[in-house]
């Protein structure tokens, strides 16, 4: 463990997981990077068509 | 992502950014390049199934929403420096053919990994014929083929002669649960579901002629309100379940794409049927990029690819400092996804606390301009989402409608309302048109009001001067079959909300101070760990517990399924818990009152005769649930019947037990699936295999029946199952219409018990004799009205809290400051607990911290110039949040409390004086959209 602790954290993915870990970061104070591969966040969620069990729109 | 270099607390991180080729500032996401772009490419994120050119978005509601070149495809690239069309019709300037691969180091103090999943590619095996077959298609496909956005536009039509298909078929573990050479062993957790959902979704699309089926093993839906949905699917949707083992697909011949699947049914018996698509309902795996980049980085992956973690620590990876979330530890769902997300930013900030808020920045909005005063310019979005609303109301006739309606000055339509362009949309129509009241005709607002306030707050308005009119729940969803008449309805609602918006008024925030202490209510795994997460970043937190010690559920845990010692796990939590300086635990406890709202709560507890009160910010509700003592199969009548771990105790107690017997049973979903209790306990298949593991290995030629309705050992718990049948423990499936009789019975003068139960795939009854029946009972719950009642958080009917959304908000109550964990959540292992609590604990320190909470202004008024102070209104509240005042010469008057105000309006209703109203629902401003809705 380091002495020197940096107050930020990066998210490494942006799919539905990583919007939320870095949202809850951000709410809690810490700085956030966020590393996407692709050219947009959203991941395999924003692809999905409807959820259940409310058959809510995906995005 | 190359690297990460340093230890937990500062890590040096590099990153290789790609070029866009498109100046993400420049970009207005106008179109433009993509429609005059040459070059037309298979696109990716439609599974293939459409074009897109190579200047391109993603989809419609991408973030961000920058066009992007595709330098792999793009003609200037692969023609050194052709066409450059995008770059001469740009009209804002943003092509950048010069940009270069940057490499960034950034300082970070922790890293989340969650880098999400593939989806199994089924080409290549023959015997599904994908890739050969046109009509053969992966459930992703499906999933873009009903979206509106996809690339038939929400037709459900089949790929090989674009006609809607009346038989569809889905095939489930498809590279899951299977061991041939490139396909997975492990369950992919999700497939039942979203099968069952894509069945029943396609249905809706299809009107009712469409005849769909899905060939399955085991149909695994032990998450919360699944089992209700399968049910649902089943008997009032009509889809078809068929339990099979699928031998292969072919054509149907006579010239036709039609498909014929040839199955085994259960009963052993080969058996054909003709669909005009079918659908592989693929499973999840870890990519190779995924596995390389956890090699370079130096985290251990399990056999599978999925990241290494320990069922105590779930989100931790083998890398200080470095955490895990999503499909990367394990093939999961979405709100598991969720929850272990809110788990490692948990994590990350225990690690980081003495660092928080050195970075950041709180947000800040304009000034709110004067102009709101002035006369309502009203604008107003109609939305299509997609063809969810457009495709049924005519959104144009609409939008056009609304520009006749009084003080509208701007009306707009948008394929997405929600989308972060549009949002730029509405702010720039609020600036252009000096707009002072925004209308949105869209989904609901349950999901998305927040978003279109915060949208024309940065627009420099009050979050106030905003009205949602819902054309998709309550008109397009329900009159899918009357087009015109909800056209219809679209157009009363929005004249309905337009002339609420032109009564609107500005309401100031209410901010109020806060309190940092946490009261955790449960001394469970799922409340101590809860407790500990928020006591190791500095916050106080009492645990409230009722019984004489700590502990709950756990202490029944041996095992975990993974092997590891469930006890010395318990023990070391509960010393950490108690040597916490910063956590206060009160056994022998109960609550008895509860008042105040997020930030300011004030509880009463009671220890023995001892009262005091409790002063926090939150509360996270870790209550547990109990096992079902069951009135059937001999329960309580004969010793030898037994419930959960009460064999395994027996036989650790006493293992000469063990040595004597012949033959065990266990029976599983007793008191679960039925319809007084229609959900599944989710770890009781789980618990009885790793037993029966456990009791086979030690004594090899014990006979060990398992007597089941759905083998449901989902994720990589699968192993337990192929592992128990390799050791050559017996299943018996036996369905609800015929459950197992179990007797007492003497075998050569030794007590017994025979089980009759009818074997599925022979078809006939068998008896059974054991020594021992251990019993798998339904998880139920405590019984919390009381408490739910307190803290006006709702119960679903099977008795667990409901949370405020099934998905994205998986321990969060619609009530704010209220958190839910563990088995008061609903049935779940004690890895998933520990996940919640730690999710339930990061979601209360994002509140917990801050110095003020911001409460819904939305409160009752009093005018105390028409108050008589008759104390009906004080009478009535539910909340306490109003109360007579003594005036100066003028006796008692009414005032409101606004922090403990919920905005019911019962005072507004119970005053004979008309004295109080309610901000943002005024009478005025109800009585408009009455009278609007009346005018037609």
């Amino acid at each position: 463990m380091s002495k020197d602790i940096k107050g930020s954290v990066m998210v490494v993915g942006g799919g539905i997981a990583g919007i939320q870990s870095a949202l809850d970061l951000a709410n809690s104070g810490f700085l956030v990077h966020m590393v996407e591969k692709s050219a947009a966040i959203g991941g395999v969620m924003s692809a999905l068509d409807k959820t259940f069990p409310t058959n809510d729109c995906a995005m | 992502m190359e690297s990460i270099e340093g230890d937990a607390g500062n890590f040096t991180v590099t990153v290789r950014e790609r070029p866009r080729y498109v100046d993400m500032d420049k970009c207005i996401a106008c179109g433009i390049c993509a429609e005059r772009c040459p070059r037309k490419v298979k696109d990716e994120y439609n599974q293939g199934l459409a074009k897109r050119k190579a200047i391109y978005v993603q989809y419609p509601q991408a973030v961000p929403l920058k066009y992007v070149i595709d330098a792999d495809h793009c003609i200037y690239f692969k023609k050194k420096g052709r066409c450059r069309a995008c770059e001469k019709y740009c009209p804002a300037d943003a092509i950048d053919f010069t940009q270069k691969e940057k490499i960034h180091k950034i300082q970070v103090g922790s890293v989340v990994l969650s880098t999400g999943f593939k989806s199994f590619d089924p080409s290549g095996y023959d015997v599904f014929g994908y890739g050969s077959l046109p009509n053969v298609i992966t459930s992703m496909e499906f999933e873009r083929i009903l979206s509106a956005s996809g690339p038939f536009q929400g037709h459900l039509q089949r790929p090989s002669d674009d006609k809607p298909p009346q038989k569809i078929a889905w095939l489930q573990c498809v590279g899951s649960r299977d061991l041939h050479a490139g396909c997975h062993e492990y369950c992919s957790s999700v497939c039942c579901m979203y099968a069952i959902k894509e069945a029943v979704i396609a249905k809706e699309h299809a009107g009712g002629d469409l005849d769909t089926a899905i060939f399955f093993m085991d149909m695994r839906t032990p998450g919360k309100e699944f089992d209700k949905y399968y049910d649902r699917a089943r008997d009032e949707v009509g889809v078809r379940f068929i339990r099979s083992r699928v031998h292969s697909i072919e054509l149907a011949g006579h010239g036709s794409d039609d498909l014929r699947i040839i199955y085994m049914s259960e009963d052993g018996k080969l058996k054909k049927e003709i669909f005009n698509l079918v659908v592989l309902s693929t499973g999840l795996e870890i990519s190779e990029d995924v596995r390389k980049l956890a090699q370079d980085l130096g985290i251990e992956l399990d056999l599978h690819g999925f990241a290494k973690t320990s069922s105590f620590t779930p989100v931790a990876t083998s890398r200080p400092g470095v955490f895990a979330c999503g499909a990367f530890t394990g093939p999961k769902d979405i709100p598991q996804s969720v929850m272990e997300a809110s788990a490692a930013s948990s994590a990350c900030a225990v690690l980081l606390a003495d660092s928080r808020n050195t970075l950041t920045q709180e947000k800040t909005y304009p000034s709110e301009d004067p102009i709101i005063y002035e006369e309502p310019r009203i604008g107003v979005f109609v939305c299509h989402c997609g063809i969810n609303i457009g495709g049924v109301v005519d959104v144009p006739a609409v939008r056009d409608y609304a520009e006749t309606l009084p003080n509208v000055v701007y009306v707009a339509d948008n394929m997405f309302t929600c989308s972060q362009d549009t949002q730029g949309l509405i702010r720039d129509a609020v600036k252009e048109n000096r707009l002072n009241r925004v209308v949105v005709a869209a989904c609901t607002p349950r999901t998305h009001e927040p978003l279109f306030q915060e949208t024309i707050r940065d627009g420099g308005l009050n979050p106030y001067l905003f009205e949602f009119a819902n054309i998709r729940d309550q008109d397009a969803w329900v009159h899918q079959k009357e087009p015109e008449k909800a056209t219809e309805k679209a157009k009363d609602l929005v004249r309905m909300s337009v002339a609420k918006a032109a009564l609107l008024e500005p309401i100031e925030p209410l901010l109020l101070g806060n309190r940092h202490e946490a009261m955790v209510v449960g001394g469970g795994a799922a409340g101590m760990i809860a407790a500990l997460d928020l006591a190791d970043q500095g916050l106080k937190t009492f645990i409230v517990e009722q019984k004489g010690k700590l502990g709950g559920n756990a202490k029944y845990v041996r095992k975990t399924w993974k092997g590891e010692d469930g006890r010395a796990f318990l023990a070391d939590l509960i010393g950490r818990v108690q040597g916490h300086k910063q956590i206060e635990v009160l056994l022998d406890t109960k609550i008895s009152h509860v008042s105040g709202f997020v930030g300011n709560f004030t509880t009463t507890v009671t220890t023995g005769s001892a009262e005091q009160e409790l002063e926090h910010g939150i509360i996270i509700l870790a209550v547990g649930a109990k096992p079902l003592k069951p009135d059937e199969y001999l329960y309580g009548q004969n010793e030898r019947v037994m419930r959960w771990h009460e064999l395994e105790e027996l036989f650790e107690k006493e293992p000469e037990r063990l040595e004597q017997a012949e033959a065990v049973a266990f029976i599983q979903c007793v008191g679960s699936r039925e319809p007084e209790r229609p959900y599944c306990s989710k770890f009781c298949c789980t618990s009885s295999l790793q037993q029966a593991i456990d009791f086979k290995t030690r004594k090899p030629d014990l006979n060990i029946y398992i007597l089941y309705r759905d083998i449901r050992t989902y994720g990589q718990r699968e192993e337990l199952y192929r592992k128990a049948r390799e050791l050559g423990v017996i299943f018996i499936r036996y369905s609800l219409d015929k459950k197992p009789v179990v007797e007492e019975t003497s075998v050569d003068g030794k007590d017994k018990l025979k089980i009759t139960v009818k074997d599925h795939i022979l078809g006939i009854p068998l008896e059974l004799h054991v020594d021992y029946l251990n019993l798998a009972t339904a998880i139920i719950a405590r019984g919390e009205e009381e408490l739910a009642k307190m803290l006006k958080v709702p119960l679903n009917e099977d008795g667990f809290f409901l949370e405020a959304h099934m998905k994205l908000r998986p321990v969060d109550f619609a009530t704010d400051g209220i958190f839910v964990c563990g088995l008061a959540h609903y049935p779940k292992p004690l890895e998933e607990s520990i996940v919640q609590a730690k999710a339930a604990a990061a979601r209360a320190a994002s509140v917990l911290i801050k110095e003020s909470v911001e409460v819904e202004p939305t409160v009752s008024v009093v005018d105390q110039e028409k108050c008589i102070g008759c104390g009906l209104c004080e009478a009535s509240c539910p909340f306490g949040a109003i109360h007579l005042v003594k005036v100066p010469g003028r006796g008692y008057r009414a005032e409101n409390i606004s922090a403990l105000c919920k905005g019911c309006g019962i005072c507004a209703a119970a005053c004979p004086q008309k004295a109080i109203d309610m901000k943002h629902f005024r009478d005025r401003q109800i009585h408009a959209m009455i009278e609007a809705g009346g005018r037609r």
